[in-house]
């Protein structure tokens, strides 16, 4: 459990990343065995495998751990987590790191926070995810050039109909847009509490 | 007549006191508690140590004490202490209680007042009690100097002879058609690199050839009845199909078989044996078995080769299970362990990878008598292998598998590395979390291993494949793992990778378990007396427990807690008689109406039933030597007929009555409430 | 059999895994499963929505657990797409497990007059409805054109067994249900041993490097085991190993061509269904010639097939035995 002191903020770096992940994560239980680092696909690309980014939280390095391009290296394949032998949610922790280095601006380098941000766009106007749009905005920002590399491909979804020239948009746009911006209201409160309010 | 009792309230240094203001609740039991006999009421720093019991002792013979409450730690650890010390002041000790007010009050709660209300009313509930304890005597019962050890592994058979040496006889069963247990497969043991078979052989023809051993291989306990002291147990001798009067140990029957079998037990499944067969050539008692599954006699009516050939005429299709019965008056398990079956581990490769091999399988492999001669090759029983990985921990500190570490996997692993050295030159990678090389000249032997040249890589291992993605990868197994100390991912191509696996409890260790009426802990293990003060013993009377089926760990523990169960049984039959607790239940035949409930719900099988008879009616009647006063029978009767001495319905609505005597919420001065008389 | 069904952004008409819902409704009344889609699903949010929002993710999930638990009292909801269906399973086991959580969800559901209950849909993939409900057996009957000839390369990915929130329906490292699948439409299945590993997901649009190096790993092994053909079960494994797999060549100057299609599709060509109705013709590395094995367009000229194993020495030493070798898929 993550301890808290007596106005509820959590004591150190390790409490809070604890406390920014839904249910139980178990990440004071990390021995440092390196079965994380050990399995993850992406892992000779990151700065620090994921069990060095665990050592550094608790060591209360926030600043490094938040500059770190490991949580966007990460790619969701939950092979840390199921291996994990002391039952670590890693994945979900290195969610919390993505969006702590994002809410504190820690994290310099653009494109992975960036594609997630176009992403998030469409779902938050649309409801649905549209990828015609996503990738056309992301790559021309990030990798203009890339768009040559991938052109056969690109047209090869158009002439096979994989890809469509408009949005789809849900019916229940703003509903969705009521719920969305009241959950983000009370994430916003929690985080006061656990991220101090810091900038 | 009013009883005279004494309240001793204990400090404990600040355990209790701490917590609870002991002083303030021993003035108010001489005060509030006198009306119910209490005449004096003290609290001192330490009642266990000698002055404290002595202070009793005194109070005894001056103030003529004919009961003591003694208000300190769980009864558990000094109820003998204080029930011994009133019998040498000339009380019976029945006649002393203990309550709990460190483990119940002190050590459990955190407001002082409400502790201090609290321990108030269990000295008032224990002083209630107490006046209705009776002054009772143990039971005597005789020892049967005879012992029954299962399992013919290394401390079994160090249990066995120590037994024996001194004088008494020891039946040894032992499930497999030899003795030697684990022990007898391992090439070389650690630290020493002895030959195992070498140092365990001498043991194994010891006890084949003591008069004091009777052997009773190939066999398994079917029942156990009886008490401590007067065990009966029933034992199943499995047929061999062969006659020992007549068999001398040739081994032709062997050699003349033409049925091939994979032997999963004795080879680690790496080798083969045949359908006759001594599990290896220094089995003692050296007589084979035939496994009747894989027997093309038993299985299509013909062959019989071993019979044509054996010069002696010892084969006996027609034999059968025989089952014996032994009078014993103690019992010692030493049934061992069984390994974690890596094929749990998908991302280990074992058995879809060729070259992934078990610790189990290595020590055959490397063991001069095991199928390839000792020489460490490949599957393909040909390929040297040039690079081999050593992985510690499988199965084991995984929340996922087995949560607890197996002690012997480090150390086995610095063995192994040794060996592949030693016998092939070739590179040897160890990948482990902690280096666990604890006991005598264990770290020195690591010393060495590092001095040979074996490559140590601190991380646990993520994953072993085939599937190449680097250059030099191809046709390699390729251990993928985190090299912690330099915090990046590696990828080392090796010929063969060694699983140390973990070590489990067997099988069926909790029905063994239950047939002496013993249980086993959540991981399996067989539950000791007291982890730390009595791992040999039981809460069972007379069954005791040695080596690894108590938990994992090495030979010399494992013979040492072998030599330890030996000297408490030598101990308990050198005492000829055995006195047993006189808390226990008895039944009223008057007003037992045989319906049988407490029959099945004593753990203890202590309870028989009487069938009726032209003089009585049926009854059901407790054994008062099984009988372990657990209680459950008294609660269950539905006619009330079972009565537990020490533990009667009277003592415990009395003790009831003065826990809630006092009123809730008190302030630190509770009035008792008295009870309303009972209309005439 | 009905359930409520969730076909995901990239199923949708014009989306890159829209062939797999071709192939999914052409199936359907083979097998005798009625889908009843719940009405105006949400995005489930991908690895982009909970990469920057925490409360909200959650919430954008939730709004499609309420919806579909008023999807005709149906408790069950099947999703074709392993990423969605690991964000439902997901959200609803923490909305289980932790109450501070589901509370404030709901809070933000009120926002939207919506309200969540905890448990109250289980999400289902697609491939654990037709193996388990359907069952082997079923199937094997329905086979009318076996895929006989075919060696494939049967590729899970990640999110379909790993964590599997409620509870294993195979085992997350080395998988076998959809081997035993394709077994029983007839196909020859290569023992595949990365079949679990990772597709990248979105890294293409975050590290090129990276991503790459991962969708070459499974070709390249794909290739190593001589599949004529990968099959997948998400369509975001399908683009990465499909729509990218000529970028990864150019980039690491490799030659690869090996098709990529979807488990559906491989059921209806075994059923007898026309490639046309199954969507097949969409891939961006032809299929044409693979499928040609198995007489679905004009068959080429047969090539040698090159020896598999060589034979066992006889000094070799015993392999232990597998359970699956315990347990046959009996037909």
């Amino acid at each position: 459990m993550p301890e808290v002191v007596s106005n509820g903020a959590p004591r150190t770096f390790l409490d809070q990343v604890v406390a920014a992940t839904p249910s139980k994560c178990h990440l004071e239980m990390c021995i440092q065995c390196g079965t994380c680092g050990g399995s993850c696909p992406s892992g000779p690309d990151m700065d620090h495998t994921p069990r060095t980014l665990f050592a550094m939280i608790r060591a209360g390095m926030p600043d490094q751990v938040l500059r770190s391009n490991t949580p966007w290296y990460c790619v969701s394949c939950y092979y840390c987590m199921v291996r994990c032998p002391q039952d670590v949610h890693i994945t979900d922790v290195m969610y919390t790191l993505k969006r702590m280095s994002v809410k504190l601006k820690k994290y310099d380098e653009a494109i992975a926070a960036n594609f997630s941000k176009t992403f998030i766009f469409w779902v938050e106007n649309f409801g649905r995810s549209f990828e015609l749009g996503l990738m056309s905005q992301h790559m021309l920002r990030h990798n203009p050039f890339g768009v040559f590399r991938i052109a056969d491909m690109g047209v090869g979804m158009v002439t096979k109909g994989r890809i469509s020239f408009t949005p789809k948009r849900i019916k229940g746009i703003d509903g969705l847009r009521a719920i969305l911006a009241k959950a983000k209201e009370i994430e916003a409160e929690d985080d006061a509490r656990i991220l101090g309010g810091a900038e | 007549m009013t009883e005279r009792i004494g309240v001793y309230v204990c400090h404990c240094g600040s355990n209790i006191a701490g917590m609870v203001d002991v002083a303030e609740v021993a003035k108010w039991a001489g005060e509030k508690l006198a009306s119910r006999g209490v005449v004096v009421a003290r609290d001192y720093k330490f009642m266990c140590s000698s002055t404290g019991q002595e202070i009793i002792q005194k109070d005894i013979k001056e103030l003529g004490l004919t009961r003591v409450v003694v208000a300190a730690c769980s009864p558990h650890l000094h109820e003998p202490t204080f029930r011994t010390a009133c019998e040498r002041a000339g009380l019976n000790p029945y006649l002393c209680e203990m309550v709990s007010i460190r483990e119940q009050v002190s050590w459990v709660h955190t407001d002082k007042a409400a502790a201090t209300e609290k321990s108030k009313a269990m000295i008032a509930g224990g002083v209630e009690r107490v006046i209705y304890n009776e002054p009772l005597e143990p039971l005597r019962v005789p020892i049967n100097p005879n012992t029954l050890v299962v399992g013919g592994g290394i401390a079994g058979i160090q249990a066995a002879l120590e037994i024996a040496d001194q004088g008494t006889h020891v039946y040894l069963v032992e499930r497999e058609p030899s003795i030697g247990g684990h022990m007898a497969q391992f090439d070389k043991t650690f630290p020493t690199l002895d030959c195992s078979a070498c140092i365990l052989t001498p043991k194994m023809v010891q006890v084949g050839n003591h008069p004091n051993i009777t052997l009773l291989s190939y066999s398994e306990v079917t029942n156990v009845d009886g008490y401590v002291g007067n065990f009966t147990v029933t034992v199943k001798k499995k047929a061999r199909y062969v006659n020992t009067d007549l068999c001398n140990g040739c081994g032709l029957c062997q050699e003349k078989c033409p049925k091939k079998v994979i032997d999963t037990v004795f080879e680690a499944g790496l080798g083969y044996r045949k359908a006759i067969y001594r599990p290896f050539p220094q089995a003692v008692p050296k007589y084979p078995v035939i496994d009747r599954e894989n027997c093309t006699f038993f299985q299509k009516g013909t062959c019989k080769a071993c019979q044509k050939f054996c010069p002696t005429g010892a084969i006996d299709f027609n034999q059968k299970d025989e089952y014996i019965t032994l009078q014993v008056g103690n019992c010692i398990l030493a049934t061992g362990y069984d390994v974690f079956d890596a094929r749990r581990i998908s991302q280990y490769g074992y058995g879809r990878l060729a070259n992934v091999f078990t610790s189990l399988e290595f020590e055959r492999l490397s063991n001069a008598a095991g199928p390839t001669g000792g020489k460490i090759v490949l599957r393909d029983g040909v390929t040297v292998p040039q690079t081999v990985g050593i992985i510690h921990c499988v199965g084991s500190r995984d929340k996922h598998y087995n949560n607890y570490c197996s002690v012997i996997c480090c150390m086995q692993s610095l063995k192994f590395a040794h060996l592949v050295k030693e016998r092939t030159g070739a590179t040897v990678y160890n990948f482990y979390m902690d280096m666990r090389t604890a006991y005598k000249d264990y770290d020195e032997f690591y010393q060495r291993v590092l001095e040979e040249g074996t490559l140590f890589v601190r991380g646990r291992v993520a994953e072993v494949t085939d599937a190449a993605r680097l250059p030099g990868e191809e046709g390699k197994l390729i251990i993928q793992v985190e090299d912690t100390f330099i915090g990046k991912q590696r990828r080392i191509p090796v010929d063969m990778v060694i699983l140390s696996v973990g070590l489990e409890p067997r099988r069926d260790a909790k029905e063994l378990g239950k047939l002496f009426g013993i249980s086993c802990a959540a991981a399996g293990w067989f539950i000791e007396r007291h982890p730390k003060l009595d791992p040999v013993a039981t809460m069972t009377e007379g069954i005791f427990i040695a080596g690894a089926c108590q938990g994992p760990k090495d030979i010399p523990a494992s013979v040492a807690q072998g030599a330890a169960a030996a000297a408490r049984v030598v101990g308990k039959i050198q005492q000829k008689e055995i006195s047993i607790e006189p808390i226990r239940a008895s039944i009223d035949k008057e007003r037992c109406s045989a319906c049988r409930i407490c029959n099945n719900l004593c753990p203890f099988k202590a309870i028989r039933f009487v069938e009726a008879t032209e003089n009585e009616p049926a009854y059901s009647e407790v054994n008062p030597a099984l009988c372990q006063g657990c209680g459950t029978c008294v609660a269950a009767c539905p006619s009330g007929a079972i009565h537990g001495t020490a533990f009667s319905t009277q003592q415990i609505i009395a003790q009831i009555d003065g826990l809630t005597s006092l009123k809730p919420g008190g302030d630190g001065h509770g009035a008792r409430v008295e009870a309303e008389p009972v209309p005439a | 059999m009905r359930y409520s069904v969730f076909p995901g952004c990239s199923l949708e008409k014009g989306a890159i895994g829209y062939p797999y819902w071709q192939s999914i409704e052409a199936i359907l009344p083979h097998l005798g499963i009625e889908l009843v889609e719940v009405d105006d699903w949400n995005c489930c949010g991908a690895t982009e929505y909970i990469a920057l929002n925490r409360m909200a993710a959650y919430a954008l999930v939730a709004r499609t657990l309420a919806l579909a638990a008023k999807t005709d009292g149906l408790r069950e909801m099947v999703a074709p797409c392993s990423a969605c269906y690991l964000n439902l399973s997901k959200a609803d086991t923490y909305l289980t497990q932790d109450s501070v959580l589901a509370e404030k969800v709901n809070r933000a559901l009120a926002a939207g007059g919506l309200h969540y209950h905890p448990g109250s849909v289980k999400t289902r993939h697609l491939l654990d409805v037709i193996v388990n409900d359907v069952g082997y057996k079923a199937i094997a009957q329905k086979v009318t054109k076996p895929l006989t000839g075919l060696r494939i390369a049967p590729y899970y990915g990640c999110l379909i067994g790993r964590p599997a929130f409620y509870g294993q329906i195979d085992d997350p490292e080395y998988p076998v249900t959809l081997d035993k699948l394709l077994r029983v439409l007839g196909a020859e299945v290569v023992d595949y041993p990365v079949k679990a590993h990772c597709c990248g997901g979105h890294m293409t649009q975050i590290s090129e490097a990276t991503a790459f190096d991962l969708i070459r790993r499974l070709i390249k092994s794909a290739a190593d085991t001589q599949a004529d053909l990968i099959v997948t079960v998400c369509p975001m494994c399908q683009m990465n190993l499909d729509g990218f797999q000529n970028a990864m060549n150019r980039y690491f100057k490799t030659d690869y061509r090996i098709p990529v299609l979807y488990f559906t599709q491989m059921i209806g060509l075994a059923f007898g269904e026309s490639a046309r109705a199954l969507g097949i013709g969409a891939e961006i590395v032809d299929a044409r010639p693979a499928l040609s094995r198995i007489g679905v367009e004009v068959p080429p000229v047969e090539e040698a097939r090159p020896a598999r194993r060589a034979r066992r020495p006889k000094e070799a030493l015993p392999m232990p035995v597998m359970p699956e070798e315990e347990e046959e898929v009996e037909l």
